[in-house]
């Protein structure tokens, strides 16, 4: 490697050979290249036979079908890069290579689309995760964002890994809203859909991680707030 | 945790060629590795030899990019490519190769490795400065007699390439947490 190199320049085998500039940084430190999943090799539509990873990125970094990495000393400037993947502000503005994905935890039960058969205790349970590192805390709302309370988490935390949340709830058969916000290890706590959009416009949609707000009708039936 | 032992891994042959319990592959050749990364950099570096006009342009785009694109780039089933300029700042930004994209290259490297949409990898390097050619001129972006080359092309300065800024994330504040 010479000491010049920089970034790695990540090039796929499908039709359009998909392209990603990574800064060497990044795959030094926490890349992968993946060869293997759950016990099998890596899937066809999964990149077969080498896929790159970059944990905690945008997804679209994680090149399949991975045929070359070059070592430059200059991002390559992707039309995955530029023209897609950058974050648009209202000044007109654009952000470019916003990799990392911020702090985001959904509820999973109960949610949209499902419904709570009768009032009672039940076990509310959701997934969070941070492209930053670990999560430390995650907080759930059962009245709409009055009161919050800590939920129990899942060991093993580990950086940049899906933690598991748990929380007892019960359901008294009022109408009402439920969320959860995650906190990770650097402090940062996942904010709302309304503090995401007052920052960053509503042209920036690749790394939303705004706090997930599943209604509850008094019926038990679970909805989407946001569709 | 990888590392590297040359500038460029070509994996898949060097996966095959370590097989020797199924006895296939071989070892890639080093001009085969060259040929594996395609990938243009924003000064050029990787251009091949070769050169387009708008007016070849033209004829390539009517032949090749049209039924997808529109005749002059309007877009249809394929992205609209020409127009945008001084939408960004607005409600609906229109993001096209005129308005957006901040380097030409991008534009060659991504014709070059991605166009035509049922057969990437079809045009020859003077066929692809061709079209970048075209599409830069039906953005106003250069004029009818110019020629697009190895040389030219890094030169092209597109109208928003200082439009893009480093990530200043975390940039929300959270509510007061209660």
């Amino acid at each position: 490697m010479q000491p010049r190199a920089s970034w790695v320049i990540a090039e796929g085998a499908d039709a359009c050979r998909m392209m990603r500039s990574i800064p060497l940084a990044k795959a030094m430190e926490s890349s992968l290249l993946a060869y293997g999943q759950n016990g099998e090799a890596v899937r066809p539509s999964q990149g077969y036979p080498l896929r790159l990873i970059n944990p905690g990125w945008e997804g679209n970094t994680n090149v399949k079908w991975l045929h070359s990495l070059k070592l430059t000393d200059q991002p390559y400037m992707a039309r995955d890069e530029t023209s897609k993947y950058s974050d648009l502000m209202p000044d007109g503005k654009a952000r470019i290579f916003t990799y990392a994905m911020e702090a985001k935890s959904v509820i999973t039960f109960p949610s949209g689309g499902q419904r709570l058969p009768a009032r009672g205790l039940y076990e509310l349970t959701g997934l969070a995760w941070s492209g930053r590192g670990s999560i430390v805390q995650v907080e759930v709302t059962t009245d709409g964002g009055r009161t919050w309370v800590a939920a129990t988490l899942q060991e093993p935390r580990l950086p940049l890994a899906l933690t598991r949340f748990r929380l007892a709830w019960r359901f008294d058969g009022q109408d009402t809203s439920i969320a959860s916000r995650a906190i990770d290890e650097t402090g940062y706590v996942q904010p709302t859909r309304a503090a995401l959009i007052a920052a960053r416009g509503t042209n920036s949609t690749y790394h939303y991680n705004g706090i997930k707000v599943w209604h509850v009708r008094a019926d038990g039936t679970v909805t989407n707030v946001e569709a | 945790m990888w590392k590297l032992s040359a500038i460029v891994l070509a994996t898949a042959g060097t996966l095959s060629a370590q097989s020797p319990r199924y006895g296939v592959g071989r070892p890639p050749t080093p001009e085969e590795i060259r040929e594996l990364g395609s990938a243009i950099a924003p000064d050029g570096t990787g251009l091949p030899a070769g050169a387009g006009t708008v007016a070849q342009g033209r004829e390539l785009f009517a032949a090749q990019c049209a039924r997808c694109h529109g005749p002059k780039g309007e877009g249809d089933v394929g992205a609209r490519l020409v127009g945008g300029q001084g939408t960004l700042r607005t409600p609906r930004p229109l993001k096209t190769v005129g308005s957006f994209w901040p380097y030409a290259t991008t534009l060659w490297d991504y014709i070059n490795r991605a166009m035509p949409f049922d057969r990437p990898g079809l045009l020859e390097p003077p066929e692809v400065y061709a079209a970048v050619a075209y599409v830069l001129n039906l953005n106003g972006i250069i004029e009818e007699d110019r020629v697009m080359d190895a040389t030219s092309l890094p030169k092209v300065k597109m109208p928003n390439r200082d439009g893009f800024v480093a990530d200043p994330r975390p940039d929300v504040r959270p509510e007061p947490r209660r």
